[in-house]
């Protein structure tokens, strides 16, 4: 091993990063795009579902109940109706998700029976918007009703039943249920799949494609040499950018920061090193800039997105898709990721996934580092 | 076998690719000092010979050595003691001139001591001096030959390899990249080089033909010129050009002719007895006859003499 070979390669390839204007959009204009997209795009709580209303009963009864809808972030009252046929044609055109109607006699079955039933029609052809708007109503019409119950009691001299069962959820880690503090961190995960399998997989197809292949394996430099001296440039870059993603996520994002940011680097490190590879393995394999890109993409940007847990639940998908996701490294660093943003730093947890990482990098090197010869064949 | 003269040695060597045998048990030396010339057609086995001998592909059997050292065996060693230069050019063209000769320079640990100097020699010996912050891209064709032969031999290596150099370059740069070449040489530089240009060969000390991964002939020009003849040769002028050579194949005495730009060339056993008999048998055909006389074979007649007398063996490929 030379430091003076290497210390060449970088140098050259720092040069034809640095002139390279694709190379560049990705390593600074990528980060930034992602966490537009993913910080303020993808936003998983259902907030402000548009209702609509249409209140035959028409008394302060009715009224009062009706202001609980108004009275909550999940619902915006969009209409007040003033007919079946005008209520549903708002939500066939798609003007409210959710409707409400109170029945003619409301106020008055209340008064006498106690009882009164209201009716909600939702548009389900998105059925998990649908079935939490359903679940937002069915709680306000609870929380109504039972104020009602007890007023209810107290006039006819009864004394007030206490509920036998009360619930108390207590919210932990991400104490607000902020979609954007679960989804950001596994932005970090995202952009590293981009910068360093994406590039990487260009570094050794580009020299093929261009013919400078050639030159370089005719001289004394060994291929350990060509891959570490290659590769140094895209570390440094990916820890760059997972700096500017975690910065962005704590400071611009406000998502809370737990855990030790040591720890952080030195996952993202390990987990880098794994893409790196893998970018490489295209590289070096496929010879082609185009199919190297495509495969490197392929196997990391698409099931980082889809498969890693950073969006959609593991523990919700099929039993064989949970099987495959043990063999995507991504899956281990967006739940490092998250466990240190939100938890801090439980050992034991970040240490299975640490392992996993661990395992599937030293693979990957010792892959990466065979497949490619100083030959022409 | 004098090893410390002969710079390279080949030995028996083979190189299939699949079942098309591109390099056919070739055996030759090359030795110190001298320009070691490889000629022959595109497709004959002379970049897969070359590229052998930098370790680029391994050798389907057979032996070759570079600087006493085995290229198949320790590829790493041999690659320290050649310059080699491809032939596409394969230098980095978004990086500039300096930045490609310092790349090259630090592959090759050229010692820092004396790298301003080399530096600086290469620049001069490419005519790049005072262009070192031009855009590789931007340089014309002899230039960028000059720098990659400039970048492959930065660490003086004793012997260099160059893959037609001068293809499709313009023939003021291919005279002073020639001279270059015979620069090195005087220098005690062994310089293995192949081309297809026959003019070329003419600088070359010794020279393998090669047809079809097979060396036909091998010596030195004149050596060439005169022992692989079988005969001597004639110009032939006449018109038209068709017909004329046509005549010549039944003329009496002549065993081959070819066409060689406007005018014919014709092998003959004996020159001054088979002219007068060549005369007749164009004019009986009512052909023009214009010159006709005695003239030194070039590489070129040798070389066409050659690969014709493999071409008339039976059983050759359409």
């Amino acid at each position: 091993m030379s430091l003076r070979r290497i210390f060449a390669m970088m140098r050259k390839e720092v040069i034809q990063i640095w002139r390279d204007p694709l190379s560049l959009l990705v390593i600074f204009a990528m980060p930034i795009v992602q966490l537009i997209i993913y910080g303020y795009g993808v936003n998983l709580d259902i907030k402000h579902i548009p209702l609509c209303v249409y209140d035959r009963d028409a008394t302060q009864t009715s009224q009062d109940l009706l202001k609980h809808f108004q009275a909550t972030d999940y619902f915006s009252i969009v209409h007040v109706g003033g007919s079946y046929r005008d209520i549903v044609q708002r939500i066939d055109r798609g003007a409210c998700t959710v409707a409400v109607v109170v029945p003619p006699q409301f106020s008055e079955d209340l008064q006498a029976h106690g009882q009164a039933p209201v009716q909600a029609l939702l548009d389900a052809s998105d059925s998990n918007t649908a079935s939490i708007g359903m679940g937002y109503a069915l709680s306000i019409v609870q929380a109504y009703s039972q104020g009602v119950q007890i007023e209810w009691q107290q006039r006819n001299g009864m004394p007030p039943a206490t509920p036998n069962v009360t619930f108390q959820p207590r919210t932990w880690f991400n104490e607000d249920l902020e979609s954007m503090a679960n989804i950001v961190p596994g932005v970090v995960a995202m952009v590293m799949a981009v910068v360093g399998a994406f590039l990487t997989s260009l570094t050794i197809a580009r020299e093929w494609e261009r013919g400078t292949m050639e030159q370089l394996i005719a001289t004394p430099v060994r291929k350990l040499e060509i891959q570490i001296g290659k590769l140094i440039p895209y570390f440094v870059i990916g820890m760059m950018d997972t700096a500017l993603c975690a910065g962005a996520a704590v400071w611009w994002f406000g998502v809370p920061f737990r855990g030790s940011w040591s720890v952080l680097f030195a996952c993202s490190a390990l987990f880098l090193i794994v893409v790196l590879s893998l970018g490489y393995l295209f590289s070096v394999t496929a010879k082609t800039q185009l199919a190297a890109s495509q495969f490197a993409l392929l196997t990391t940007l698409l099931p980082t997105f889809l498969l890693s847990g950073f969006i959609f639940p593991i523990d919700q998908m099929p039993v064989f898709v949970q099987w495959i996701t043990r063999i995507l490294p991504a899956r281990y660093y967006v739940s490092i990721l998250r466990n240190i943003f939100l938890k801090g730093t439980p050992v034991r947890i970040l240490a299975e996934n640490i392992l996993a990482l661990g395992i599937i990098a030293v693979l990957l090197i010792i892959r990466a580092t065979r497949a490619f010869q100083k030959r022409l064949e | 076998m004098s090893g410390s003269e002969a710079s390279v040695v080949v030995e028996d060597l083979t190189k299939r690719f699949g079942t098309f045998v591109a390099v056919d048990s070739i055996s030759f030396q090359a030795h110190r000092g001298e320009i070691f010339g490889f000629l022959g057609p595109n497709g004959a086995g002379k970049s897969t010979t070359i590229r052998i001998l930098c370790g680029l592909l391994l050798p389907s059997s057979g032996q070759a050595r570079v600087a006493g050292v085995d290229v198949a065996r320790e590829p790493e060693l041999v690659r320290q003691q050649i310059g080699y230069m491809s032939q596409k050019f394969s230098l980095y063209n978004d990086l500039k001139v300096i930045e490609n000769l310092r790349f090259f320079a630090g592959l090759y640990s050229v010692p820092a001591k004396v790298l301003p100097e080399r530096l600086a020699w290469a620049l001069h010996m490419a005519g790049l001096e005072g262009r070192e912050q031009t855009p590789t891209r931007d340089l014309a064709v002899g230039w960028k030959q000059r720098l990659a032969l400039g970048c492959a031999v930065l660490h003086r290596p004793p012997i260099v390899f160059l893959d037609e150099p001068t293809s499709g370059v313009d023939p003021v740069s291919r005279r002073k990249f020639w001279e270059l070449i015979q620069q090195m040489v005087s220098e005690g530089i062994t310089v293995f080089v192949t081309t297809h240009y026959m003019d070329e060969a003419e600088y070359c000390n010794r020279l393998v033909l090669i047809d079809r991964g097979r060396i036909v002939a091998m010596g030195t020009p004149t050596e060439l010129k005169t022992r692989s003849l079988k005969g001597q040769l004639l110009l032939v002028e006449c018109e038209p050009l068709g017909p004329g050579l046509e005549a010549l194949h039944e003329a009496p005495g002549v065993l081959d002719a070819a066409v060689f730009g406007s005018s014919l060339h014709a092998t003959v056993a004996d020159a001054q007895g088979a002219m007068p008999g060549i005369r007749a048998a164009l004019e009986a055909r009512g052909l023009k006859v214009g010159r006709l006389e005695q003239i030194p074979p070039s590489l070129e007649d040798v070389f066409v003499n050659l690969t014709a007398a493999r071409d008339s063996k039976p059983g050759r490929a359409a």
